[in-house]
Order: C-alpha cells, then sequence, then structure tokens
C-alpha cells in the first residue's frame, strides 16, 4: 500500500510550479499506514506559502480517488525543507520549463557580509545558467521572483527574463 | 522557585505563551508593514520582493502562533491571536510598528531587525524546546535572504545618490531609538534563557553592532550615538502607530466573525 501510495502521488503536480510533482520537490517526507488512517507527512517549502494548503487538498484527493478512504495529513517542519530536496528528475524537469534549478546549497542560512561586495546573489553562489539557451552570463533583476522560492533573472545572451528557484 | 508543582507548571507555560507572543507579534506586524507596499513600491521587481518578504513572515507568524495558541490551552488559534487582540495584548517590538514613511525608511527598519532575527533565530534554532528549534531553523533560512536584500539596499541606498544616502541617514537618525529595545531583557528572557528555550538579548548586541558597522560603512552612512532609547514593546506599551496598523489588519474578522474565503 505504501509503495502504491507513492507511484499515486508522484504525478500530483505542484501548484505554483506544476512542471514538477510534490515528489520532485521533496515535499513529501514520509507515508505509513496506521491503524486508522494512511499517514502522509508533508513539509512546508516555504513557511508562508500559499500552495501549502492546496498540496493538502490535492494529496488527499490524489489518494481518495485511488480509493484510499482513509487520509491524514501530518506537518513536519524539521528538518527544515532544503532545495537539495529537489530530485534530479525534478531538475531537469524544471529546467525544460524554463527555470533554473538552485545552483548549490547554501548551508545552514547564515548570511556572511563580505566587506568587498555588494552582495548580488551570483557573486555568492557563482554564476546562474540560462534555462532558455544555457549561458551562464545572466543577470539577478530581484532576490524575489513570482512566488517566495525564485528569484527573478535575465539572460544578458538571449536577453529572455527567466525565474530561478533560490539555493534554500 | 516555589510552590506548587501544578502552579509552578502553569507559570512556567505563562512565560512561554509570553515568548512565543513576542516572536509571533514581531513577524506579524513586519509583515502586515511590508504587505502595504503592495501595488506602492518605487519598482516593480520591489513590489514583488515586499509581497514574498511580507508573506514569510505571516507563515512565521502563524507558526509562533499557532503553538502560543497550544500551549495556551484556552482555544484560542493563530486567527485569533492575530485579530481579537487589541494593541495592549501585542508584544511585538516597537522597531517593527514604525509607519513605513519613505523607501529608506522601510529599508532601515527592516535591515535592523533582519539583522537581530538572523541572530535571534539561529539561537533559538538550538532552543531546548523542539517545535521552537523547528520553527527557528525554518524561519531563519527564511530571514537570511531578508537581510541579504535589505542590506543590499541599505548599501545601494547609502552609497547611491546625494537624496538617496540623506533619506537613508535620516531614516537610521529616527529609527536608532528603536534598536535598544532588541537587546533588552525582562524577567521572561531570563526565565526562557535558563530553562535552555531562548537566548539572553544582551548576547546578541556585539554581534548585530559588528554587522551594522560594517553595513554602515559601505553605505556611508554615520552610526548614531547610542542615546536614550524607547521600550516597552514586548510588554505591551505601543505607540498609537500599532492601533491604526491593527484597525486595518483586524477590522474584517471583528466586523464579520467566522468570515471564511
Amino acid at each position: 500500500m505504501v509503495a502504491q501510495a507513492w507511484e499515486w502521488l508522484d504525478t500530483v503536480p505542484d501548484p505554483e510550479l506544476p512542471s514538477v510533482t510534490i515528489t520532485d520537490l521533496g515535499i513529501v517526507r514520509d507515508i505509513r499506514e496506521e491503524a486508522d488512517a494512511l499517514v502522509v507527512a508533508l513539509t512546508p517549502t516555504y513557511s508562508g506559502c500559499p500552495a501549502t494548503a492546496v498540496i493538502e487538498e490535492d494529496v488527499t484527493r490524489a489518494l481518495h480517488e485511488h480509493g484510499v478512504k482513509n487520509v491524514r495529513i501530518e506537518h513536519r517542519l524539521a528538518p527544515a525543507w532544503t532545495t537539495d530536496w529537489i530530485t534530479p528528475r525534478g531538475r531537469e524537469r524544471l529546467k525544460e520549463h524554463g527555470i533554473a534549478p538552485p545552483a548549490a546549497d547554501i548551508g545552514d542560512g547564515i548570511v556572511i557580509l563580505s566587506p568587498s561586495t555588494s552582495l548580488g546573489i551570483n557573486e555568492v553562489e557563482g554564476p546562474i545558467q540560462c534555462p532558455h539557451c544555457g549561458s551562464p552570463t545572466t543577470t539577478e533583476l530581484s532576490h524575489f521572483g513570482s512566488t517566495p522560492c525564485k528569484a527573478l533573472y535575465r539572460c544578458e545572451i538571449c536577453r529572455e527574463p527567466f525565474d530561478y528557484v533560490k539555493p534554500h | 522557585m516555589t510552590g506548587h508543582p501544578e502552579a509552578r507548571a502553569k507559570r512556567a507555560s505563562k512565560g512561554r505563551v509570553e515568548y512565543l507572543l513576542r516572536l509571533g507579534d514581531n513577524a506579524l506586524v513586519l509583515a502586515q508593514r511590508s504587505a502595504a507596499w503592495v501595488a506602492h513600491a518605487p519598482v516593480m521587481e520591489e513590489d514583488v520582493a515586499l509581497a514574498n518578504v511580507a508573506l514569510d513572515l505571516f507563515g512565521q507568524a502563524k507558526l509562533w502562533l499557532e503553538y502560543a495558541g497550544k500551549l495556551e490551552n484556552g482555544g484560542r488559534d493563530a486567527d485569533a491571536l492575530a485579530f481579537h487582540r487589541d494593541s495592549g495584548d501585542f508584544r511585538n517590538l516597537l522597531l517593527v510598528e514604525r509607519p513605513n514613511g519613505n523607501f529608506a525608511d522601510t529599508i532601515v527598519r527592516g535591515y535592523f531587525y533582519d539583522a537581530w532575527a538572523n541572530l535571534a533565530l539561529h539561537a533559538l534554532a538550538r532552543s531546548s524546546d523542539e517545535h521552537v528549534a523547528a520553527i527557528a531553523a525554518k524561519s531563519a533560512k527564511e530571514t537570511a535572504y531578508h537581510l541579504h536584500r535589505s542590506e543590499d539596499w541599505l548599501i545601494r541606498l547609502g552609497d547611491g545618490t546625494e537624496l538617496s544616502h540623506d533619506r537613508a541617514q535620516h531614516a537610521v537618525d529616527e529609527l536608532w531609538r528603536f534598536t535598544g529595545e532588541m537587546f533588552l531583557g525582562d524577567d521572561v528572557d531570563a526565565e526562557m534563557t535558563s530553562a535552555g528555550i531562548g537566548f539572553d538579548p544582551a548576547s546578541l548586541r556585539e554581534a548585530w553592532l559588528e554587522r551594522i558597522g560594517i553595513a554602515f560603512a559601505n553605505a556611508a552612512l554615520a552610526q548614531p550615538a547610542d542615546d536614550w532609547m524607547q521600550r516597552g514593546g514586548k510588554q505591551g506599551h505601543h505607540s498609537e502607530a500599532l492601533s491604526y496598523l491593527l484597525a486595518e489588519m483586524q477590522v474584517l474578522p471583528r466586523t464579520y466573525t467566522g468570515a471564511q474565503w
């Protein structure tokens, strides 16, 4: 049952990044059978992400459609979600849909102030590749993009703007 | 500590609820301030950024307040705490309730808070209360980005045009007297520190000043002298600025009790 449930949830798209599934993003942390219900542990990507409630509904609906009557959603905060949990397939799918996958992990999130730079995210992590033409010559337009998990970039070669999933 | 074990446990839990309200109210009030910029920011990218920062902070506030409500055990959830308390019941720092002012005022207020929150959340990530540690670890990752952005803007404004420099310096001078409260402990802080749940506010001051000092140097901004510092927000003594903010934030759920989307 549990293995089957993983397969079912593997087809549930993320509401805000519909090119990837919730399992691609590493949002589903655990599935287990308990006496009264099938328990699915989910973790939020960002604490204020409005997609969290939609994801819960989508998971419950998907399992109901496959005949699982009792579903219980469990919220799991720790360990905190990281973009390191995005699967290789998820990264490929993001790229195919014009969204640059995260470059590297930023560790535990302590930001070190470097006196010599004005701290563009680019300078911290190295070049972000354009998902359209593959050029590494890109510029950050804004630390924040269309959703909390993304920053806004522009490619200096093909001149296309693109979303970049920030290492988190 | 003395007294009956039950009374002692009740007191301990009251201190923890108070502590959680402080953390939640800081995030909530600053979120509401940031959200008020939506459709008013100087450029579209900043509109988006301020909205995203607000969203993160609302999310953090929800986690802190949910936990406060659970420990309080009086039937109040995060919404009840956010929308059905008056200003005297709010426990946020005075800094975060300061009005938005111009863009420089907002950036400097956010920067002072972000630099503090970055340190505070890392301290709380080591809390003996697992749930506090989990919320803090999650929030710290988000706040790292907020700090990244606000520090970047502080330097751009300070080291920018004559006008942007003057406005940034004016904001620093005006807001400085609200920074002292971040490092001022009281009985609740002492109780939470000795229980291993919280941190001593004074212990963050040196690291905060060091960071601010480097940023000020890069931004060509002058650090104000430490003069009289405002205090009282953590204990529920607020300026009228908070009342106006709450009036706008709370009007819908208070007018239409139980309203749903």
